[in-house]
């Protein structure tokens, strides 16, 4: 009895679809599963263990956490603070901030890359100050791979972070402050933990788009091995020449992803809400 | 005045809140009111979690806020403790964290604020559940971490927001009965945030009746109850309240009706009685009973073992009724009745 109850909302859902919706939707599935299918398929599985520790895989692999690690900690740094701000507090142009933080997600990655080489590189507006007075030069150096890629995963952690305030209770924060929390004990103390699920989402979301990231990086720091070679710009020069190799690293890419969606799923997601 | 001393008006759209407020150190004061009174906004000023637009609070001979000299003090540097409506105790800490945070905040060492923190717990009752989450804590235990919290640094003020709201009948008595005492032995002022009555009476050692956003009534509970000020009072201590003018024993009421009484007073006068105190009958009542009007049934409601039955007609009484009464005089929504009250039942005191 209980479990025919149980079964009755869902059989309703689907007598209530419109059938022509049906097929597109499948296609839609299709299209998703099919490059992932191929991507196995075409997995050289006995090669695999060479492919992946050739000395260049490793290389790119380690640059590229590396990398994706340092922006995901330059994205916190700066991040959550833009968060906060975006989430607490109350002045003109708020709505225009919120527009502008989410350019790099509209951005055509490589026209980032161009435009970090306006801004930062050895003539850009910003660039030519560090070259002048310090002798420093961004581009083509591992630093702008990191600069490159939390430039392009900024949005995910601060668009997180922000939901993660707006839903949190702030009556939380008055308690802190009747306890004579300062604003920056309460932020420390109370605010952040709060929102620590959010934040932890949004980083993985962040650390993920980073270690994908290629257009912005291999504009604006090129590809020498072992500098600012990240693995995806080692799958693309793998494909045109060996393209087993690149399905396997792609593999490798592939599965990482799959770890992140777990992990979202199973520890924040479900847990946040 | 060493204790509280707030004059506050704080204006919200449509809403106007306007009262002045007096706690002296050890005294607590219940602000007693409907929901949307004003009550809670009052005590958000006082804890300067709202400014106010007009007017000043004093602690300890200290100005907290006064909008004249423009002086404010931040909700963070105010010798004021409150306990939430919802306690509010920070999930992601322990018990004791949270009775800690308070002396962290002020810069208290680690060690000392957590041994104060155990002495606190200790005080309330709650050594065994130091280490838990709040999340595991039941309402009643929540509720005394909460106070706990709210007096470890030692505030001058303590303010508590439905302190008892939360609570299921089950626990709330035990738990009326240990704020009580810890409110008792707490030597600051403390303002209670109530709409029952009952918890009003218990907790405090004076009553302010907030309505519409300005003060309708204070004093000591006694008073209150035996001479309610307002219909929401009478209501609240269950009085049945009319208003009238007296002439020699007897009283001209606004609808028309005149009932006699025994008091002395003259003008404008409030006449209560008890629910008790009213009989019904089927027709004109030929007793001893001085004061007779018709009236007939509104709604009729078991209070454990008597019947209130609410009448409405020229004076709109309450009247307590036994089961077998109802039975007999067939009462039930809309049937015609008789209410008798004898004058030595009233009180009358003046308007």
């Amino acid at each position: 009895m209980r479990a025919a109850e149980r079964g009755r909302p869902s059989r309703r859902l689907t007598t209530g679809l419109p059938g022509a919706l049906v097929p597109l939707a499948a296609v839609a599935v299709l299209f998703l599963v099919l490059p992932v299918v191929g991507l196995l398929a075409r997995t050289p599985w006995t090669t695999l263990g060479d492919v992946l520790t050739r000395d260049e895989s490793l290389q790119a692999l380690r640059l590229s956490l590396v990398c994706a690690s340092l922006a995901t900690l330059a994205c916190l740094l700066v991040g959550v603070p833009l968060a906060w701000v975006l989430a607490r507090g109350d002045f003109p142009g708020r709505s225009l901030l919120r527009a502008v933080v989410t350019i790099p997600l509209v951005l055509p990655p490589v026209v980032g890359g161009v435009a970090l080489f306006t801004a930062l590189g050895r003539r850009g507006i910003v660039g030519r100050w560090l070259d002048q007075w310090f002798g420093y030069q961004l581009p083509f150096t591992t630093a702008a791979v990191v600069v490159a890629e939390a430039f392009v995963a900024l949005p995910f952690l601060v668009i997180a972070v922000e939901g993660a305030l707006r839903g949190a209770d702030r009556r939380y924060d008055e308690a802190a402050a009747t306890l004579g929390a300062s604003r920056w004990y309460t932020f420390r103390r109370v605010t952040l933990p709060l929102v620590a699920p959010g934040v932890a989402a949004g980083s993985v979301l962040c650390w993920a788009r980073a270690l994908g990231e290629f257009g912005a990086t291999i504009t604006f720091a090129g590809n020498f091995p072992g500098t600012t070679r990240t693995m995806p710009v080692e799958v693309y020069l793998a494909l045109q020449q060996d393209p087993e190799a690149a399905i396997a690293l792609s593999l490798l890419l592939l599965l990482v992803s799959v770890a992140v969606l777990a992990l979202l799923r199973e520890r924040w997601l479900t847990a946040a809400r | 005045m060493s204790g509280l001393d707030a004059d506050v008006r704080v204006r919200r759209g449509s809403f106007d809140l306007d009262v002045a407020l007096e706690v002296a150190p050890g005294e607590v004061v219940a602000l007693l009111g409907p929901n949307g009174a004003g009550k809670s906004t009052l005590l958000r000023v006082l804890a300067g979690l709202l400014p106010c637009d007009d007017g000043y609070v004093r602690l300890a001979g200290a100005v907290l806020e006064d909008t004249a000299s423009r002086a404010r003090v931040d909700t963070d540097q105010r010798p004021v403790g409150v306990v939430f409506q919802d306690y509010l105790l920070f999930p992601h800490l322990s018990a004791r964290e949270n009775v800690a945070f308070g002396l962290r905040a002020r810069g208290v060492d680690r060690a000392t604020a957590r041994q104060r923190a155990d002495a606190w717990l200790d005080r309330v009752g709650l050594s065994a559940y130091a280490g838990q989450r709040p999340g595991r804590l039941s309402g009643g235990q929540a509720q005394r971490v909460a106070l706990a919290r709210a007096l470890a640094p030692e505030p001058t003020l303590l303010l508590l927001d439905e302190p008892l709201a939360a609570l299921d009948a089950g626990t709330r008595l035990g738990v009326r009965a240990d704020l009580r005492r810890h409110l008792a032995g707490y030597d600051g002022a403390a303002v209670v945030v109530t709409h029952d009555a009952v918890d009003a009476m218990v907790l405090a050692d004076r009553l302010v009746v907030v309505e519409d956003g300005a003060v309708a009534q204070s004093g000591s509970p006694r008073e209150v109850s035996a001479r309610p000020r307002t219909e929401y009072v009478a209501r609240l201590v269950g009085l049945n309240l009319l208003r009238g003018t007296a002439v020699n024993g007897r009283v001209d009421l606004e609808g028309g009706a005149t009932v006699t009484t025994v008091g002395h007073a003259d003008g404008d006068v409030f006449v209560a009685f008890a629910p008790a105190a009213v009989t019904l009958f089927s027709g004109r009542p030929d007793s001893s009973a001085r004061n007779s009007w018709a009236g007939r049934v509104e709604s009729v409601e078991t209070h454990g073992d008597v019947v209130r039955v609410a009448l409405t007609g020229a004076v709109p009484v309450v009247a307590d009724v036994t089961p077998l009464a109802v039975a007999d005089l067939g009462l039930r929504a809309g049937t015609d009745v008789w209410a008798a009250v004898k004058a030595t039942e009233t009180t009358v005191y003046p308007a």
